[in-house]
């Protein structure tokens, strides 16, 4: 995985909450067996009418918020389906932070595999940042995000920060457990299916 | 509570209870540190054809094997068609999707159910089916609704590919704790031919919220759930997740270790196991749950979801509420109410019971288990389908569906003019031929009243398996309490 950029873009101010994977990428789309390409398949039915022309009442069809990097949404952004192809589709589409008031938890977890910062602040100041008409940055290591007006401080785990801004590849990092791995197998009480 | 003194160090600890969940948790922690995510060791991976095959080439990139295929199981359900399986599969995507789990099994040796096999259906009803859910457990699967599995005691939760690839490599994911969280069901349900486990969910989603579970593992306890069969329980964890939680658990019971004695799977020395399952799988008397929330199913009603989120929902006696109803006041919840009337093309106001349908799916792994196809066959025996609805029933499996066969069930649904299809997800998410048209509205026993989640266009309500039954035949929601069930 590839590390992760500080970022400085406009938003794209998605004003919907409980915003579900079902929307991120349509389920027509889930039998692809690659992980590439899904950012034209990104919030597919609110994009594009029956005939696939673009609909001009959503937002990312809406040529000002061309090459955005950050997507601001509503409470509960990526709840239901696991499926990580709404990240993907996401990733590819072009953004690499997304900022709401709550995440799903599989979404939010599947987020740091993928090189994506999703960043959690209070519903003020994610209103706030969805009127915001200028350029932010985003800044990773310092933890900030960076306004005209304002510098605001977010919250990370640690161990997920530094995921992302070393591109860690998670397998590796446990296979170097793998005495600890062996040791639990020994000890297990749980039998094999077979 | 138990006080430990250490005689030897100037310390007093005091050991606090532990939760249900804490304790499996604990027993299978690999490495952990003193903040931040966990080494989990997984025993059972459940595998299907829509989630997996980046996992494997992911594996096959990085020349890596699946550590335990012996604790790896697969299965092909989110895909296939339910029609005939003699014919070939028409969609080649699918079809291709299908041959590459075909492939990945043989290649990294995972026994695998495939369509033809007699143990082939949606994985979260064989899993128990098959005894391959044991309490105490961890069971994973890249699928949301995995939670089912807790229905045994297990710790069972959905996960993303990545995560995938990462348990089939090392058999272990890395997990932040999440929070413990005790629903309460308490009372007794005065008809449970006509009032159901879909219920009694929905109406804890309706009151929680979709996102009133996030960072939790929801344990459901009370009277409620020790009442409800086996089958009941795995719907009410089934639909954890549509409250936003990790994973859903119930304590194992007698009625759960009696569920999976003698199946397929079930381990040679189970009864070893349940003796030990029978004096640790418990919640200590004083131990803490971060949350909690208490239901009383003494006069609840059937529910019928009206919006395109789960907690969009109300009782089949109410009216479709108005946005300002719905929202208590939060604007944004207030905004995204009115967007789910205009996308289901509903008023506020109207009747739920005046709502008419033309389309009636039964099945998903919420609900498709056999106690549903009996109790949704008891509402149409001896009648017919309205003529404006297409009504359909996908089995969950093809066990199931055998077994309904030996029953007759199969003829109550076919001598109604319902569908009698092959087992799968079918219509739960419309990967396959099964969908909604545009403008379509469906009285359904899944889990998801999304957007264009049946169907692109299709508006979905969420009703138990006998309420969808009865709606089949009357061409709109009724109460089924007035029913004449027994």
């Amino acid at each position: 995985m590839e590390s992760f950029k500080n970022v400085k873009s406009i938003v794209t101010p998605l004003d919907k909450v409980n915003v579900d994977t079902d929307q991120i990428v349509p389920k027509q789309f889930l039998k692809l067996v690659q992980k590439s390409g899904f950012g034209k398949f990104l919030f597919f039915n609110w994009r594009f009418d029956e005939n696939e022309n673009p609909k001009s009442d959503f937002i990312l069809n809406d040529s000002k918020y061309d090459g955005s990097k950050i997507l601001v949404a509503g409470d509960n952004f990526g709840c239901g389906s696991s499926r990580e192809h709404a990240v993907w589709a996401l990733q590819d589409y072009g953004f690499s932070v997304i900022i709401s008031s709550s995440f799903a938890d599989i979404f939010f977890s599947n987020c740091f595999k993928n090189g994506i910062l999703p960043i959690t602040l209070d519903q003020k100041t994610v209103e706030l940042l969805q009127q915001e008409t200028n350029p932010i940055s985003v800044d990773l290591e310092k933890q900030t995000i960076t306004t005209d007006s304002q510098e605001i401080i977010f919250e990370i785990d640690s161990h997920k920060k530094k995921i992302l801004l070393e591109g860690l590849d998670d397998i590796a990092q446990t296979f170097q457990l793998e005495d600890k791995i062996v040791e639990f197998e020994k000890n297990s009480t749980i039998p094999s299916v077979l | 509570m138990q006080l430990v003194v250490y005689s030897n160090i100037n310390l007093i600890q005091i050991k606090m209870g532990e939760t249900l969940f804490e304790k499996v948790w604990k027993s299978h922690i690999v490495d952990e540190k003193e903040s931040g995510p966990s080494l989990i060791y997984i025993d059972r991976h459940l595998v299907h054809e829509v989630t997996s095959p980046q996992a494997f080439d992911g594996l096959r990139i990085n020349n890596r094997k699946v550590r335990r295929p012996d604790l790896t199981i697969a299965t092909m359900d989110h895909n296939v068609p339910t029609s005939d399986r003699s014919l070939p599969i028409l969609d080649q995507t699918s079809a291709i999707q299908i041959q590459t789990l075909e492939k990945n099994c043989k290649d990294f040796g995972i026994t695998l159910f495939d369509i033809n096999s007699p143990h082939q259906g949606i994985v979260h009803v064989i899993g128990p089916q098959l005894g391959i859910t044991l309490p105490g457990s961890t069971i994973v699967c890249g699928d949301s609704h995995t939670s089912t599995h807790g229905a045994f005691g297990a710790l069972a939760l959905g996960i993303g590919t990545s995560d995938v690839e990462h348990v089939l490599a090392s058999q272990t994911m890395w997990l932040e704790k999440p929070k413990p969280f005790e629903i309460k069901v308490e009372g007794k349900i005065k008809n449970p031919h006509a009032v159901t486990a879909k219920d009694i969910v929905l109406s804890i989603i309706k009151n929680i919220g979709t996102g009133g579970g996030t960072g939790t593992v929801i344990e459901y306890s009370g009277q409620g759930i020790s009442d409800l069969s086996m089958e009941q329980r795995m719907t009410i964890c089934n639909m954890s997740i549509e409250a936003g939680a990790r994973a859903g658990m119930i304590a194992p019971d007698e009625k759960t270790f009696d569920y999976l004695r003698d199946r397929k799977y079930t381990p040679k020395n189970y009864e070893t196991l349940v003796e030990e399952w029978q004096d640790t799988l418990k919640t200590d008397g004083d131990a803490k749950f971060e949350k909690e929330f208490v239901l009383d199913i003494n006069d609840i009603a059937p529910q019928v979801s009206w919006g395109t989120n789960p907690g969009m929902t109300c009782d089949v006696t109410d009216s479709v509420p108005t946005p300002d109803e719905y929202s208590n006041g939060d604007e944004n919840q207030k905004k995204g109410a009115q967007k789910a009337l205009d996308y289901m093309d509903l008023q506020s106001g109207v009747a739920i019971e005046d709502i008419k349908i033309n389309r009636v799916f039964i099945g998903s792994c919420t609900n498709a288990r056999l106690e549903d196809l009996i109790e949704a066959s008891k509402v149409i025996r001896g009648q017919k389908v309205s003529s404006d609805v297409n009504a359909m029933v996908v089995p969950g499996s093809q066990m199931v569906k055998k077994q309904a066969e030996e029953m007759g069930l199969d003829k109550i649904f076919t001598d109604a003019n319902f569908e009698w299809r092959e087992a799968g997800c079918s219509m739960c998410l419309g990967m396959n031929p099964d969908i909604l048209s545009p403008g379509d509205r469906c009285a359904s026993t899944s889990n998801r009243n999304f957007e264009g989640r049946q169907g692109t266009g299709g508006r979905t309500h969420l009703v138990s398996p006998v309420m969808a039954a009865a709606a089949a035949i009357n061409g709109h929601f009724v109460d089924v309490r007035t029913l004449d069930l027994n």
